[in-house]
């Protein structure tokens, strides 16, 4: 039993990862991967949302008729990305502004209903907690490397938030300067990344299964 | 006159709603491995996208903003969206079964495409008027169409080649996308 818990947990991380295998939520993880500190934000607000409409959705599994449950998942989903609006609009002004649109925008990322039609509609709550995180985290992860990615190579620096940064030591930046490119800053390359990326796991998984075999 | 030119042009070609707002990325990878249902879904999309968002412009010009309630517009439209797919669905059923035919199938996906919420966001803004607002919408969809029948013709030709095994199917499509991402944002340099 234990196992199982654990396994619904770490399947959303790697095995099912949302972006990198079930290929879900691709607009949100291509504009926002430019810094962490958005990558970061946007995470945030994605697992509450996530989280929370798992939770409520397998609360009222049994009592909603199944001819209506889409209509009702999106008005909850909706309900909870209007709540996360507002708050980060009062609390983080700033990130508010630059998430932009794709703050409203997760009411109709495939990954939240997804997982609502998929998981939270057939299983209790902890589960559908639990796999609500993992697949969180999942997504949350794939946000950051690309945009830790993207920033280093077109920068030499790492922004985690607000002030706090990493970087290469100027010299180095220096012998390198014709090697940062704003190319990682417009939005072909997050295209290539994602799709390098997504073969990348691909490699991978393969050879883990030719690795069981 | 020529702003409003200017306008449609930028949304086509350089700030391509695909490719360079990302918006509506799920069916762009999902509907494009044939041509005619890139063409169907393109179609659909451009039917949606215009109606929805000179909705959404008008619910935000007439009614969220004098009675102060902007914050509730994710809701709103999503609703918008959801009924305005779902009668478009039963006026081409009844009108035109054959065109409703070739793009039933895709009319209850766009509920759920990014393209046309972010749309109605995009517009329900002070800054546009009702035809601005109209001609941004459409242009934006037509240029969602242009993208994604050029996609699926190179598509179908990428299919018969010889691409790695990991990285067959979505991962070269992103690719690709990104490649011609890089070809449309040239089209800055025109400096309209």
């Amino acid at each position: 039993m234990n196992n199982n818990k654990n396994e619904v947990l770490l399947n959303g991380i790697w095995k099912e990862n949302p972006v990198l295998v079930s290929l879900l939520g691709l607009c949100s993880v291509l504009a926002i991967s430019l810094t962490i500190e958005n990558a970061l934000g946007m995470g945030i607000a994605f697992s509450f949302v996530l989280i929370m409409s798992n939770v409520i959705i397998s609360l009222i599994r049994n009592i909603v008729p199944s001819e209506i449950r889409i209509p009702v998942y999106i008005v909850v989903v909706a309900t909870l990305v209007v709540i996360v609006e507002m708050l980060m609009a009062a609390f983080l002004p700033a990130l508010y502004e630059s998430l932009g649109i794709f703050i409203p925008l997760i009411v109709v990322n495939c990954i939240i209903l997804g997982r609502a039609e998929a998981f939270a509609s057939k299983n209790d709550v902890f589960d559908s907690f639990l796999d609500a995180i993992g697949m969180s985290l999942g997504y949350t992860i794939v946000l950051i490397v690309l945009s830790m990615v993207r920033e280093f190579f077109a920068s030499g620096n790492i922004t985690i938030w607000g002030n706090l940064q990493l970087s290469l030591p100027e010299k180095v930046k220096e012998i390198f300067a014709d090697f940062f490119t704003d190319f990682f800053v417009k939005p072909p390359s997050a295209f290539i990344l994602l799709g390098v990326f997504i073969g990348v796991a691909n490699i991978i998984n393969n050879s883990l299964k030719g690795a069981k075999k | 006159m020529g702003e409003l030119i200017t306008l449609a042009f930028t949304a086509i070609v350089i700030e391509n709603v695909l490719l360079a707002r990302f918006l509506g990325v799920c069916p762009f990878l999902g509907v494009s491995k044939k041509r005619d249902s890139a063409v169907g879904m393109g179609l659909a999309v451009i039917f949606v996208i215009t109606l929805s968002s000179v909705v959404a412009w008008l619910l935000y010009t007439y009614i969220l903003v004098p009675f102060k309630m902007v914050y509730m517009r994710t809701i709103i439209f999503i609703l918008v969206i959801a009924s305005l797919v779902q009668m478009i669905e039963m006026f081409i059923k009844k009108i035109s079964p054959a065109l409703y035919r070739s793009l039933g199938i895709y009319l209850p996906l766009i509920t759920t495409n990014c393209a046309v919420l972010g749309m109605a966001t995009l517009v329900a803004d002070p800054s546009y008027t009702f035809l601005t607002a109209l001609i941004f919408s459409f242009a934006s969809a037509v240029g969602f169409l242009f993208v994604i029948y050029l996609f699926s013709t190179i598509r179908e030709k990428i299919a018969r080649g010889d691409v790695p095994k990991a990285f067959q199917g979505v991962p070269i499509a992103l690719i690709t996308a990104g490649i011609m991402a890089m070809i449309f944002s040239r089209f800055g340099v025109l400096n309209l």
